[in-house]
């Protein structure tokens, strides 16, 4: 029965099909198992492997600045980008429509404030998450003499011609968060990316819980490529694991929705041994889910947010936090006034992507903050620390 | 409750009267007979309990959408209304326990207001309720989006949250009660006195042909803004319930409004207005929930509850036509 709900929900989700030779070898009959269904249509095994490989790798640069990081960096010449300072800086921005995004885009406002030395201006166009307001927005910017373009696009494939149109106007193009299918941009950065995130969490809450125990997956939406990656290493983790997944729910980032649905699965299951999530957001709902109902917490992931982080703490839960740091939102401001100074940056940049646990829970909790901001901002030496994020 | 008593009980049995609760009645005792076959745990009082308690900001909202509905008009702005009272609360309160009672009347009175304008705006300026409705959604949710910045703000105490999510501990025989619930009851009650008061039968008379009723000295337009002011003052209670029950979020009302309407279809009540209970579209509520929990039992996708609703509608309106056309 519960295989076959996975089943069911995972074809009416309408991106888990065929694609059998994406699938890691051997776990396409252990999935069937396992209630994990088939494998994303987005998993690409070298990506996979190159990220797990990653989440051991050694990072240059500063350790207490992961920000300014590079882990297996490839550094690329810009001595053709070299000019005189002060700098305009623009900026298209995807949107501003999550507390994610919000606290990456004042993380940003704050390490221009901090550089404002060098930069005389720094110009923000929110798309509003719509494409073609970016696309017209990128068009727009090349228009308004600015120095260097840092761009955070909205969908990989549409904004790919504008970042394209972009490289050749012959500033130089910073891209991060999500990328584009062109390498024109001087550099690319993200962090370590959804592969490690998914595994991360999936590896805790296998390895917690009691052997072959029942374990929720929580999704937010399916289709979107960085969501797509962290349950797809989740499932090759759970199928390894051969633990019995026996839900995979979307939740739309609702938390009435995620508390009903943990409900529902309790009154159908009795218990839940372990929940899995792909992000962080619900995660406060799925633990109250379990306090409403009179049940342990089993053992479960969520993110680096401070409602999360807190609860944590207070209830002492079994928990692990696998991030998607917003100090991300730092680096491009680093990079650009790198390479307008001709030096070398790595290209692609890939930032470490660190992970709270148990033992260093309380290096990120801060109590003063607010329930929604991400602890891992790397924000706390900026101008304007803690009031601007408040 | 119905404005004309039946003068004799009909012998044979299918001539059920149009807009009772009887079908309503009949469907949830298919629905729990079938929820005690598959999983007879959750007719257990606690969990019983617990699923009422959840249920009631939907159960409210369908009486809220009742009033507006049988007095011949529609009311789609109640989601969106939830969500903007959701953030808003979370926003104004900030953590700070002392503003929870403040905030829950300034809720209220919010419910109120734009209860009041869209019944204004639909009956002075004659504006179609679904387009007012329609535009007072759009409104909202714009409202809120410009004003948290696309992310919610703030926190919701714990005392604003108990309403939604705490419960009496320890009752004999039923165990936990949750707050919702005993709020929902307290409500429905009320919901059920107005419906028999003389308001009740005016707002029925005027749903059912609104030129006799305006003839009969009957001020419609005053009687359909206050249906609009009740549902208005549903929703801000459903918010604060909801708001309890799982935390400040931005898709807090997402699709409630066509939860109501359906749950109003459902309980037997006309669309255009003029026949059918407060009980029966409260009950549709419950049914809908339980039809949803059920499906949860049996493991079917949560992705077909819309599937669902939306077939309800349809077949529920269909019915409902073909049995008044010979009215």
């Amino acid at each position: 029965m519960a295989a076959l709900a996975a089943v069911t929900l995972l074809s009416l989700a309408a991106c888990a099909t065929d694609e059998p030779a994406a699938s890691p070898s051997g776990s396409a009959s252990a999935a069937a198992g396992s209630g994990t269904g088939d494998q994303s249509k987005f998993f690409v095994q070298a990506d996979y492997d190159a990220e797990l490989g990653l989440l051991d790798a050694a990072a240059t640069g500063p350790a207490d600045k992961p920000w300014e990081q590079v882990l297996n960096p490839t550094m690329v010449d810009t001595a053709k980008f070299k000019k005189n300072g002060p700098h305009k800086i623009c900026f298209s921005n995807a949107a501003l429509n999550n507390p994610w995004r919000q606290v990456g885009f004042k993380t940003m406002q704050a390490e221009v404030e901090a550089q404002k030395s060098r930069i005389k201006e720094f110009v923000h166009v929110d798309a509003e998450g719509k494409d073609q307001k970016q696309i017209a927005d990128i068009n727009d910017l090349l228009g308004k003499g600015c120095d260097a373009l840092i761009v955070s696009p909205n969908t990989t494939a549409t904004l790919t011609p504008a970042v394209e149109a972009a490289c050749q106007a012959g500033l130089p193009v910073v891209v991060f968060d999500r990328g584009v299918n062109t390498k024109c941009p001087v550099t690319f950065i993200n962090p370590i990316g959804g592969y490690g995130f998914g595994h991360v969490g999936a590896e805790f809450v296998s390895q917690k819980m009691k052997p072959g125990g029942k374990v929720l997956a929580l999704r937010i939406l399916p289709g979107v490529d960085v969501l797509e990656t962290r349950w797809s290493a989740a499932k090759v983790a759970f199928d390894k694991a051969k633990v019995d997944v026996v839900g995979v729910e979307f939740t739309d980032g609702d938390p009435a929705k995620t508390k009903k649905i943990v409900d529902d699965y309790i009154q159908r299951y009795g218990t839940i041994d372990g929940v899995w999530m792909d992000a962080g957001a619900v995660a406060v709902a799925a633990v109250e889910a379990f306090q409403d109902a009179g049940k342990r917490v089993p053992p479960m992931n969520g993110e680096d947010q401070l409602d999360f982080l807190k609860i944590w703490k207070d209830k002492n839960l079994t928990a692990i936090a696998p991030t998607y740091p917003t100090y991300q939102w730092r680096t491009p401001i680093i990079a650009a006034l790198r390479i307008l100074d001709g030096e070398q940056v790595s290209n692609p940049w890939k930032l470490p992507q660190p992970t709270i646990t148990q033992d260093n829970l309380d290096r990120y909790l801060d109590p003063n903050m607010p329930p929604l901001h991400y602890a891992m901002c790397g924000c706390t030496d900026l101008p304007g620390y803690p009031q601007r994020w408040k | 409750m119905q404005t004309v008593q039946p003068r004799s009980l009909p012998l044979r049995l299918p001539r059920v009267r149009p807009g009772g609760v009887l079908p309503i009645l009949a469907i949830l005792a298919v629905l729990l007979v079938l929820v005690a076959i598959r999983q007879p745990d959750f007719l257990a009082p606690s969990s019983l309990m617990s699923f009422l308690g959840r249920s009631a900001p939907i159960i409210l909202l369908a009486a809220g959408q009742y009033f507006v509905i049988v007095s011949g008009e529609f009311d789609l702005s109640v989601g969106s209304l939830v969500t903007a009272q959701v953030v808003v609360a979370a926003r104004l309160i900030d953590g700070d326990p002392a503003r929870t009672w403040p905030v829950v009347l300034l809720l209220l009175a919010f419910g109120a207001v734009v209860g009041l304008v869209n019944g204004l705006i639909t009956t002075r300026l004659r504006v179609p309720s679904f387009i007012t409705t329609l535009g007072m959604f759009l409104i909202l949710v714009g409202a809120v989006y410009l004003w948290s910045d696309g992310a919610p703000k703030g926190q919701l105490s714990e005392e604003f949250r108990r309403f939604g999510r705490r419960a009496v501990e320890d009752v004999p025989l039923l165990g936990r009660v949750p707050y919702a619930l005993m709020v929902l009851v307290v409500l429905a009650v009320a919901a059920v006195l107005l419906m028999r008061s003389d308001f009740g039968r005016t707002l029925v008379a005027v749903g059912d042909n609104p030129r006799t009723a305006e003839l009969s000295g009957v001020r419609v337009w005053r009687t359909r803004t206050i249906a609009f002011i009740l549902s208005g003052l549903a929703a801000a209670v459903a918010a604060i319930l909801l708001g309890g029950y799982s935390g400040v979020s931005f898709q807090a009302g997402a699709g409630l409004e066509f939860g109501a309407i359906t749950a109003v279809v459902l309980g037997g009540v006309a669309l255009g207005g003029g026949r059918g209970a407060v009980v029966g579209a409260m009950l549709g509520a419950l049914t809908l929930e339980l039809l949803f929990a059920l499906m949860n039992f049996y493991g079917v996708s949560g992705a077909l509850r819309s599937t669902v609703q939306g077939a309800i509608i349809l077949l529920a309106v269909a019915v409902s036509a073909t049995r008044s056309s010979s009215r």
